[in-house]
C-alpha cells in the first residue's frame, strides 16, 4: 500500500536533487532552470498528496497556481538568459563572474 | 462579490492601468511615450497611496479570508506606493539620458507594486505566493533592463536563479504547512499552531517559509545575491530594490509570522534572532572592504534588515511597531542616499567609486553636509532620525527579554559606523584626486535635500508615523 509518507519521501528527494542541481552544477545555466523546475514540481507532488490525504481540494488549486507561475518563471528566465548570451557569448555557469561574489 | 472587489479596488485600478498602458504603448509611439507614462504611473501611485492612507479604519476581509485590508496592510501599502513613485520620478532623468527609459520600466515597477500590495495583504498561503511571484517576476526583468550591458543582464540572471530558489524553498514550506495544518488560510493555521503543540512537520514548514522570506529581505545567510544585483543593476533600479520591495518583504514576514504563527512565537523567534544577528554583523564587517558605493549600500541594506528583524524577533506588539518605524526611516534615508549616488558623474558617465568623493566638501559644501547627515543617520549617530529607528528596535528587544540581541545590535552598529564615517572622512579630509562632477538635476536635489531634512526634522516630529505604526502593530499581533 502506497501511503502519504511515500509521496512525501519522493517529493523531498526530488526537492533535494533540485537544490543540489542548483549548487553543484558548474556547466550550464539551462540545467539551473531545470533544477528550479524540479523543485517546483516536487512541491506539486507534496501539495497533491496532502490534498488527497486531507480530502481537501485547496491543495490541488494551489498546484494549478504553481504550475502557471512556473511557466511564467521559465519564460522570464529564458528571456534573461538570451539577453545574457547576446552580451557574453556563453551560458556556462562559471562564466557568470563579471562581478565578484 | 461586489464587497470583495471593493476591498481590492486599489490593486484592480493599478493592474488595469498597467494592462491598458502596455497595450497602448505597444500599438502607438512606444518609447517616446515613456517619460509621460512614468509620470502618470507615479502620479497614480501617489493618488492611490493617499487614498489608501486616508480611507477609513477597521479591518475588511475579502475572498473568504484570502485578502486582508487592515491598518497594517494600509501602512505598508502607503510606504510601498510612495517609495515606488519617488524612485521612479528620481531616476527618470538618469535613465532617459542613457537611453534606458523604455515604456516597460514604469509598467513593470507598477506591476511589482501590485504584487507587493498583495503580499502585505495576504491572508492565505496562495495569495502570499501569487503576490510574491508577481513582485519577483517583475523585479527580475527590471534588474536586466539594460539589455546591452553584461553587468545588468548578469545581475538579472543571478537575481532570477537565486530568487527562484527562494520561491522554491518558500513554496515547499507552504506545502508542508498546508499538509500539517490542513488549511492554507492564516486564520485556520493559527488555530492549529498553538505554542507547545506545533508538530514537527509544521515546524519544518515554518523554517522553510522563513528561509524563503529571508532571501527576499536579503538576510544572512541568504544574502549572496544582494551585492551583485545592487552593483549590476542601473542605479535608479538599485534604489528601487533597496526600498519598496524591502518594505513589502518585511511586511509579509511580519504578516506570516504573526497572523499564521502568532500563538507559537517561541518556535520562530530564535530563528529570526539568529538571522538578525548574522545580518547585522556580516553587513557591518563585509562593507568595510568595499570601494563601490552601490556594493557598500548593498551591505548596508543587509545590516539594516538585520536591525529590522530584531523588531520581528521580539515577537511583541512593540516589536512590530519598531519594525514598521525602522522600515519607514530606512527607506527615506535610502532614497536620499541613492539620489546623491545618481548625481555623481564624470564626463556624463555615472561614478560609483567612493574615492571619487575625495575633497568633495571643498567643491560642494552644501551637498557634502547633506551626505554627512544621511551617513550619520544610516550609522545611527544620536541627533539624526536613524538613531531613533535603532533605539525603537533595541528597546523592543530589551522589553521582550532579549537583552543579548540588543547588545549584539549595539556592537554591530559601532562596527558599521566605520564605513559610513569613512565616506564622510573622504569628503572632508580625503586626498586630492580625480574630481567628480555633480549633476544639478532639480528633481534629484529635491529628493536629496528633503531626505536629509527629514533626518533632522524627524527628531522633533515623526509626522504621525509613530501613531500609525502603533495602530498597525496592534491589529497584527494577537
Amino acid at each position: 500500500m502506497i501511503g502519504l509518507e511515500h509521496y512525501l519521501t519522493v517529493a523531498a528527494t526530488l526537492f533535494v536533487i533540485g537544490i543540489f542541481g542548483l549548487f553543484l552544477n558548474r556547466k550550464n545555466v539551462i540545467i539551473l532552470l531545470m533544477s528550479i523546475e524540479l523543485m517546483l514540481l516536487a512541491v506539486n507532488i507534496n501539495l497533491v498528496a496532502f490534498s488527497s490525504f486531507l480530502g481537501d481540494l485547496v491543495g490541488q488549486v494551489f498546484t494549478l497556481f504553481v504550475l502557471t507561475v512556473a511557466a511564467a518563471e521559465a519564460a522570464i528566465g529564458l528571456a534573461i538568459l538570451v539577453c545574457f548570451f547576446r552580451n557574453r557569448g556563453t551560458i556556462a555557469v562559471e562564466d557568470i563572474n563579471v562581478m565578484k561574489g | 462579490m461586489q464587497a470583495d472587489l471593493s476591498v481590492i479596488l486599489p490593486e484592480v485600478i493599478l493592474s488595469i492601468f498597467v494592462m491598458v498602458a502596455l497595450i497602448g504603448a505597444v500599438y502607438t509611439t512606444k518609447d517616446k511615450l515613456a517619460p509621460v507614462l512614468l509620470w502618470v504611473t507615479a502620479a497614480l501611485m501617489v493618488v492611490l497611496g493617499i487614498w489608501i492612507g486616508t480611507s477609513g479604519s477597521g479591518t475588511r476581509v475579502a475572498f473568504g479570508g484570502m485578502f486582508v485590508d487592515d491598518a497594517f496592510s494600509r501602512f505598508a501599502k502607503v510606504a510601498i506606493l510612495l517609495c515606488a513613485a519617488a524612485v521612479m520620478v528620481m531616476g527618470q532623468e538618469y535613465m532617459s539620458k542613457r537611453g534606458m527609459l523604455r515604456f516597460e520600466y514604469p509598467l513593470l515597477v507598477a506591476l511589482s507594486a501590485v504584487g507587493m500590495m498583495v503580499m502585505v495583504s495576504a491572508g492565505d498561503l496562495m495569495s502570499l505566493y501569487m503576490g510574491l511571484e508577481l513582485q519577483s517576476l517583475a523585479l527580475y526583468v527590471v534588474a536586466a533592463l539594460r539589455r546591452d550591458s553584461v553587468k545588468s543582464t548578469e545581475a538579472g540572471l543571478k537575481y532570477f536563479v537565486l530568487g527562484a530558489l527562494s520561491s522554491g524553498l518558500l513554496l515547499y514550506g507552504a506545502s508542508l504547512v498546508y499538509g500539517f495544518a490542513g488549511t492554507t488560510l492564516f486564520s485556520g493555521i493559527i488555530e492549529v499552531a498553538q505554542h507547545g503543540e506545533v508538530s514537527l512537520g509544521l515546524l519544518f514548514g515554518i523554517v522553510f517559509l522563513i528561509s524563503g522570506l529571508a532571501f527576499k529581505v536579503s538576510a544572512v545567510p541568504f544574502h549572496m545575491w544582494t551585492p551583485d544585483v545592487y552593483e549590476g543593476a542601473p542605479t535608479p533600479i538599485t534604489a528601487f530594490f533597496a526600498s519598496a520591495p524591502k518594505v513589502a518583504a518585511m511586511g509579509l514576514f511580519a504578516r506570516v509570522l504573526h497572523d499564521a504563527f502568532g500563538h507559537a512565537v517561541a518556535d520562530w523567534s530564535q530563528v529570526v534572532a539568529l538571522l538578525s544577528v548574522l545580518s547585522m554583523f556580516l553587513g557591518a564587517v563585509a562593507a568595510i572592504g568595499q570601494t563601490d558605493i552601490k556594493r557598500l549600500m548593498a551591505y548596508s541594506s543587509i545590516a539594516h534588515m538585520g536591525y529590522a528583524l530584531i523588531g520581528l524577533a521580539a515577537g511583541t506588539e512593540l516589536g512590530v511597531q519598531a519594525l514598521l518605524i525602522y522600515m519607514s526611516i530606512y527607506v527615506v534615508m535610502n532614497i536620499g542616499t541613492f539620489a546623491f549616488i545618481m548625481m555623481l558623474q564624470r564626463d556624463g558617465k555615472p561614478v560609483t567609486d567612493i574615492r571619487a568623493l575625495n575633497q568633495y566638501s571643498k567643491r560642494e559644501p552644501g551637498r557634502a553636509l547633506g551626505v554627512l547627515i544621511l551617513m550619520f543617520s544610516l550609522a545611527g549617530v544620536p541627533p539624526m532620525l536613524g538613531f531613533f529607528g535603532k533605539f525603537f528596535v533595541l528597546r523592543a528587544a530589551v522589553e521582550a527579554g532579549m537583552g543579548w540581541l540588543a547588545v549584539a545590535g549595539v556592537i554591530a552598529s559601532v562596527i558599521g559606523a566605520f564605513y559610513y564615517l569613512r565616506i564622510v572622512f573622504y569628503m572632508y579630509f580625503g586626498a586630492e584626486g580625480d574630481e567628480v562632477e555633480t549633476n544639478r538635476s532639480p528633481v534629484l536635489m529635491a529628493f536629496f535635500a528633503a531626505s536629509a531634512a527629514i533626518m533632522l526634522i524627524g527628531v522633533i516630529s515623526t509626522f504621525g508615523i509613530e501613531g500609525a505604526a502603533s495602530a498597525a502593530a496592534a491589529i497584527l499581533v494577537h
